[in-house]
């Protein structure tokens, strides 16, 4: 018994809308059988994952505080994922703007004037977008492939960030933790509801926006998904395939550096030795999930924070181990885009036909 | 001249799970194949090696578990690579969130417990030779592996027919389609291939590298390896080059505080993701290279057409 496909006439609009909530169906139904193979009561760890997080106020601030990263870095890849340019270095991007975002509060602790905190929001996107231009320079100048070169830069971040926390950034009154010292007040995202739901949340809902119309409304937004769908059209309607590349680079990495200095000058406060749980690489899985369109990844981010805030309560509650969350979003993106086929296939699913039969199968005149 | 001999001794072992994960890796892309989920196979053939061994007393038994492991994940990214042409790059992303996950998942209950170690291979008399004897003669038996599928990789490819259809189809499929071979099975017992190489490194690094569990313990490897086959430009002689290579930068820094080199700790880490960067931008530089033997088909999505 084999699977075979046949190309739709047309994409598929049911199944578009449709893809993203089978493959959410299809993961909570895995997570069953994983659940009942370990020993776990299926559906208290289900309540414990994806509907106690819900049924407080504090828990629902604290996913939108996780949300928010994911779907600013997520909304930044669509426009690579869009133009098929593939940054996976969000993470060391989100890295890179933390540490630049932090140099003023570390440097000039008593600076806690008006200025200060658009600086350093500046300072944090210009981090992000420095560190995805190498990729996407190397890309552009020598044809690097830009997946393994973004992805190895993420490695150089963290430990550049592990050096400044341990090192000199390290707080000189701070009895040996390898952490800055806390940021001032006024060097803050200033909480605008809730404890600790900050402005960072208008970034988000902002970065929607603009997404929506830049990818929807404006040339640019055309000139992406034309690049990234049919280059060779692309091409011969004289838009350029490096300066997207490049364009596509910066968004994401500016998004991503926006991301991590809204970290350390929000929830975190200081700078650590690690800044971010992997939002970088959750936000890949937030941005497919979401099908790459701005509301849809304000809506998959939501989720995607949801599975870490019901992985803590099910480390606390059920003792399971925080890694149960990893595999859960793993899990949904392989659902994703297993679902995403159906979009432009029909499957059939055809009975074996007998071994000597499949062997002799005549070559049809192959053109895909 | 012991210092010396030491570090040749663990360069080569460092090289070994290198080596054989960008072996598999390279008859995958030979075939069309783009697996990136590398090092989330490699930590699911590491945590399957690893608690193997420690469950059943016989690392050997460990071995095969780690290969098993990782050609199960791999069968995964094959259904959904092939059998249902999912974007290969986003599979193999999602690959290794999966793979690092489940690993970390099912390693909970084995971490920090004392690992079994694999017997070194000494082979009588040879391994008694001045400074080459120790490394060339007296490794563990995995490190013969990855030479000898070093070997076994060039001869398949490039002296067999099987080799001459795989790498067809992964030039030109729909061609390979026309001539009636089986373009989704060949590739997927390429993928299935790679996915036992990488597991086989894995087993490797939590059995014999460091003989313990740790979360992560991958540590980039799998992308290194990955890499490597670029670097190599897709011919396994010079993958075993660039395995050395890269684990001589690795342990480079493990000896450069011992000789004194005065540079933080983790500037020495960044080495061999830097080198690798470098390296990629070198090879990529040289065109006449890269695409005499880049697979022309390689990460495109093949549907029969019947």
């Amino acid at each position: 018994m084999h699977i075979e496909l046949t190309r739709r006439p047309h994409r598929s609009t049911a199944m578009a809308l449709a893809s993203p909530l089978l493959a959410i169906a299809l993961t909570l139904v895995t997570g069953i059988v994983m659940f009942t193979l370990i020993g776990v009561d299926p559906g208290k760890a289900l309540y414990v994952y994806f509907v106690e997080p819900l049924t407080a106020a504090w828990s629902i601030e604290q996913l939108l505080i996780k949300a928010a990263p994911m779907i600013l870095i997520a909304i930044g890849l669509a426009f690579c994922f869009r133009s098929n340019t593939w940054n996976i270095g969000a993470e060391g991007q989100l890295v890179a703007g933390a540490i630049v975002g932090s140099v003023l509060p570390i440097m000039v602790p008593d600076w806690t004037g008006p200025l200060v905190l658009p600086l350093m929001m500046i300072m944090g996107i210009a981090g992000g977008m420095a560190f995805a231009a190498i990729p996407a320079l190397l890309k552009i100048r020598f044809g690097t492939n830009e997946i393994l070169t973004s992805l190895m830069l993420v490695y150089v971040a963290e430990l550049l960030l592990d050096l400044l926390a341990r090192g000199p950034w390290r707080n000189p009154e701070g009895l040996n933790f390898p952490d800055s010292r806390p940021f001032s007040d006024g060097q803050l995202l200033p909480v605008i509801f809730g404890d600790g739901v900050r402005l960072n949340i208008v970034f988000v809902l902002v970065a929607v926006a603009v997404a929506w119309f830049v990818l929807g409304r404006t040339i640019t937004g055309f000139q992406i998904s034309v690049l990234g769908q049919a280059p060779r059209a692309g091409a011969f309607a004289g838009f350029s395939r490096k300066r997207m590349i490049l364009i596509a680079f910066l968004i994401s990495g500016g998004m991503a550096g926006l991301a991590g200095i809204a970290e350390v000058a929000g929830p975190i406060g200081m700078l650590r030795t690690t800044v971010s749980p992997g939002y970088g690489f959750t936000a890949i899985i937030v941005a497919f999930l979401g099908r790459l369109q701005p509301v849809g990844m304000l809506l998959a981010g939501l989720l995607l924070a949801l599975t870490f805030l019901g992985g803590e309560g099910a480390q606390f509650e059920l003792g399971l181990s925080d890694q149960t969350t990893r595999v859960f979003q793993g899990m949904l993106l392989f659902y994703v885009l297993a679902c995403d086929t159906f979009i432009f296939y029909r499957p059939r699913i055809v009975r074996s036909r007998t071994a000597g039969a499949t062997a002799a199968t005549e070559p049809g005149h192959g053109s895909s | 001249m012991d210092l010396l001999e030491g570090a040749f001794l663990t360069i080569v072992t460092a090289a070994a799970p290198l080596l054989i994960a960008a072996l598999g890796e390279l008859v995958s892309e030979r075939s069309g194949v783009l697996n990136l989920g590398l090092e989330g196979m490699m930590a699911m053939g590491a945590v399957a090696g690893f608690a193997t061994a420690h469950l059943t007393g016989n690392p050997a038994i460990g071995v095969l578990a780690s290969i098993a492991a990782g050609a199960a994940t791999a069968a995964l990214f094959g259904f959904l690579t092939l059998v249902l042409v999912a974007n290969q790059v986003a599979s193999g992303l999602a690959l290794t969130l999966f793979g690092l996950g489940l690993s970390a998942l099912i390693g909970d209950a084995f971490v920090s417990l004392p690992g079994q170690g694999m017997p070194v291979v000494y082979i009588p008399f040879l391994s008694d030779l001045p400074v080459i004897g120790r490394v060339v003669f007296g490794q563990d038996w995995l490190v013969y592996v990855a030479v000898a599928l070093t070997f076994g990789v060039a001869w398949f490819l490039f002296r067999t027919r099987g080799g001459l259809i795989l790498r067809s189809v992964g030039d030109n499929h729909t061609s390979a389609h026309a001539l009636g071979y089986s373009v989704i099975r060949v590739r997927f017992m390429a993928v299935l291939f790679g996915g036992a190489c990488a597991g086989l490194a894995g087993g490797y690094l939590s059995l014999v590298y460091t003989p313990q569990w740790t979360q992560n313990m991958t540590a980039g490897r799998g992308w290194i390896a990955l890499a490597l086959v670029v670097f190599a430009t897709w011919l396994p002689w010079r993958v075993a080059a660039g395995a050395l290579l890269f684990g001589a930068v690795s342990i480079l820094q493990l000896h450069a505080q011992a000789f004194g080199i005065p540079l933080p700790s983790q500037f020495l880490s960044m080495l061999p993701y830097l080198t690798t960067i470098i390296v990629l931008v070198l090879i990529s530089r040289s065109s006449v290279l890269l695409r005499a033997n880049t697979p022309a088909a390689l990460a495109q999505p093949f549907v029969p057409d019947r």
